[in-house]
């Protein structure tokens, strides 16, 4: 399954720890300019591993042994605790400027003018261009904002996505969902979304590849996927979503 | 009908902030309530009042017929048990499982010494747990084993009501899918009256009987299952539902039969 202009390609990928026990074997995977990839499975599984590694950013004791991760454009990543992906003693606006200052070698003042051009796209609170807050201040999903704020400042051609939703309320996932989703169509960048959650992974992506024991087992088209799974985990995955019914159009309130 | 516990005009305040803002809440015996809310909603606060963790600033908490006051006597305490959402941290880990389970057992004199080892025995059995895991440690269990052998303690001592405060959340989905099997056949065999709470409305369609909706430290609806999940009354219900993400496909072999 390669794109026909991959942007991100990664062959037989495989991590170890320096003890030499395996993590993730043997994965394999392309993407292309603006294509959206979901990466589903349990914990422990190293869909987390195999989306850090393409950052380089694997933990103390992880290292790659084997295969290549070929890459011509940026990629920026957005984590699933956005608490702690923020400086909690720095001021949001002030910290998103600093990453638009390296990223973009604008000066200083043209650098805060396009952290809150960015404030304003996540639809963060008009009053933050006054008065600067910290992170303590701001709710879960306000400082996620800040944080997919922080990965676009970077201009990514693909936007990595650790579990983004999974500390944060329903309600706000659906905003968080809904913003991502509008901000890859005005923008176009190219999309790893790391998730467990079979619904969020199958709305967002148009790829999905499930993840058991470091190995990438099924892989396909999402719908497809979803409604012929081949392999037993992925069956299994599907029918531990539990289903809800479905609301009745216009009663109540 | 005689109502297992009820909750009457119960406020909490965390200095300046209100927890709980005059909850008032009636759980009939032998039934589940599926206490859903956001976080910061307070549904955990009330968990930790009726379990006696928290006192109360204003309103009481009736067992039975019994107000349970400040200070709970021991069969009040015995009466009330919590499963808590993070099992790592709700066992000893330097007791083996055996030292968990029967400590509870022995301070609530629920058999004599002698009976320890055989009620250790059943209660692993009733979880799906083979009795070898007496003589080991919490570490060496997965997650779900884990919380398997807290739910295990918690029946231990026979209560007559089961707190289950987010008990799923820390686990994967085809963990909990196995987990939730277990709260439903235990909840038929023992005929338990739990609070559940999750934040996850799968979860709670799953187990619950009523459904009680929580927001900002209030209760704002409270009805029978099939109602709540078709026709919300508040608008806020309404907003928590349709904030789901559904799968592109309808699915008709999952949920619990």
């Amino acid at each position: 399954m390669m794109a026909t202009n991959p942007i991100l390609e990664i062959e037989n990928l495989s991590l170890a720890t320096s003890a030499g026990k395996s993590l993730v074997t043997n994965v394999n995977f392309s993407l292309g300019k603006g294509e959206s990839l979901g990466l589903v499975g349990e914990s422990g599984s190293g869909k987390s591993l195999t989306l850090r590694s393409i950052l380089g950013l694997l933990p103390r004791g992880v290292e790659q042994v084997g295969g290549a991760i070929r890459s011509d454009v940026r990629s920026a990543m957005i984590f699933q605790d956005p608490r702690g992906a923020l400086d909690p003693l720095c001021p949001v606006v002030r910290q998103l400027a600093e990453v638009v200052y390296y990223r973009q070698n604008v000066s200083r003042k043209a650098s805060r003018t396009i952290a809150l051009e960015l404030l304003e796209m996540l639809g963060l609170p008009d009053s933050l261009k006054q008065k600067d807050r910290y992170p303590s201040q701001l709710s879960g999903g306000q400082c996620q904002r800040i944080v997919i704020a922080m990965a676009l400042a970077c201009k990514p051609g693909i936007l990595l996505c650790d579990e983004p939703t999974t500390a944060l309320d329903v309600t706000v996932q659906k905003q968080i969902i809904d913003t991502i989703t509008r901000l890859q169509q005005e923008l176009g960048f190219a999309m790893v979304f790391v998730t467990h959650n079979l619904a969020i992974a199958s709305t967002m992506c148009s790829t999905l590849c499930v993840m058991k024991e470091g190995q990438i087992v099924e892989r396909g088209e999402s719908l497809s996927l979803l409604q012929n799974p081949q392999h037993s985990y992925t069956q299994m995955l599907i029918h531990s979503v539990l289903p809800l019914p479905e609301l009745e159009r216009g009663a109540g309130v | 009908m005689k109502t297992a516990l009820q909750i009457e005009d119960l406020t909490v305040k965390y200095g300046e902030f209100t927890a709980l803002d005059k909850v008032s809440l009636a759980i009939q015996p032998h039934t589940t309530l599926g206490l859903v809310g956001e976080s910061g909603s307070g549904k955990s606060t009330l968990a930790r009042v009726i379990a006696g963790l928290i006192a109360p600033s204003d309103g009481q908490v009736l067992l039975g017929s019994q107000v349970l006051g400040k200070k709970r006597s021991r069969e009040q305490h015995k009466d009330i048990q919590m499963i808590f959402q993070n099992p790592d941290s709700s066992l000893n880990p330097k007791h083996t499982i055996r030292q968990i389970l029967s400590e509870g057992l022995l301070f609530h004199k629920v058999v004599d010494r002698a009976g320890v080892e055989q009620r250790c025995k059943e209660l692993l059995d009733r979880v799906h747990l083979d009795e070898r895991a007496l003589g080991r440690y919490p570490h060496q269990f997965s997650g779900g084993q884990r919380q398997r052998i807290a739910i295990a303690r918690a029946l231990s001592v026979e209560p007559s009501v089961i707190i289950a405060d987010e008990p799923t959340s820390a686990l994967d989905v085809s963990v909990q899918r196995s987990m939730l099997e277990l709260f439903s056949t235990l909840k038929s065999e023992l005929n338990l009256t739990m609070l559940f709470i999750s934040h996850d409305l799968g979860v709670i369609h799953a187990i619950s009987d009523i459904v009680a909706v929580m927001k900002q430290g209030q209760l704002v609806e409270v009805n029978p299952k099939d109602q709540f999940f078709s026709r919300p009354e508040t608008s806020y219900s309404r907003e928590l539902l349709s904030a789901v993400p559904k799968m592109p496909i309808s699915i008709t072999t999952g949920g619990l039969s």
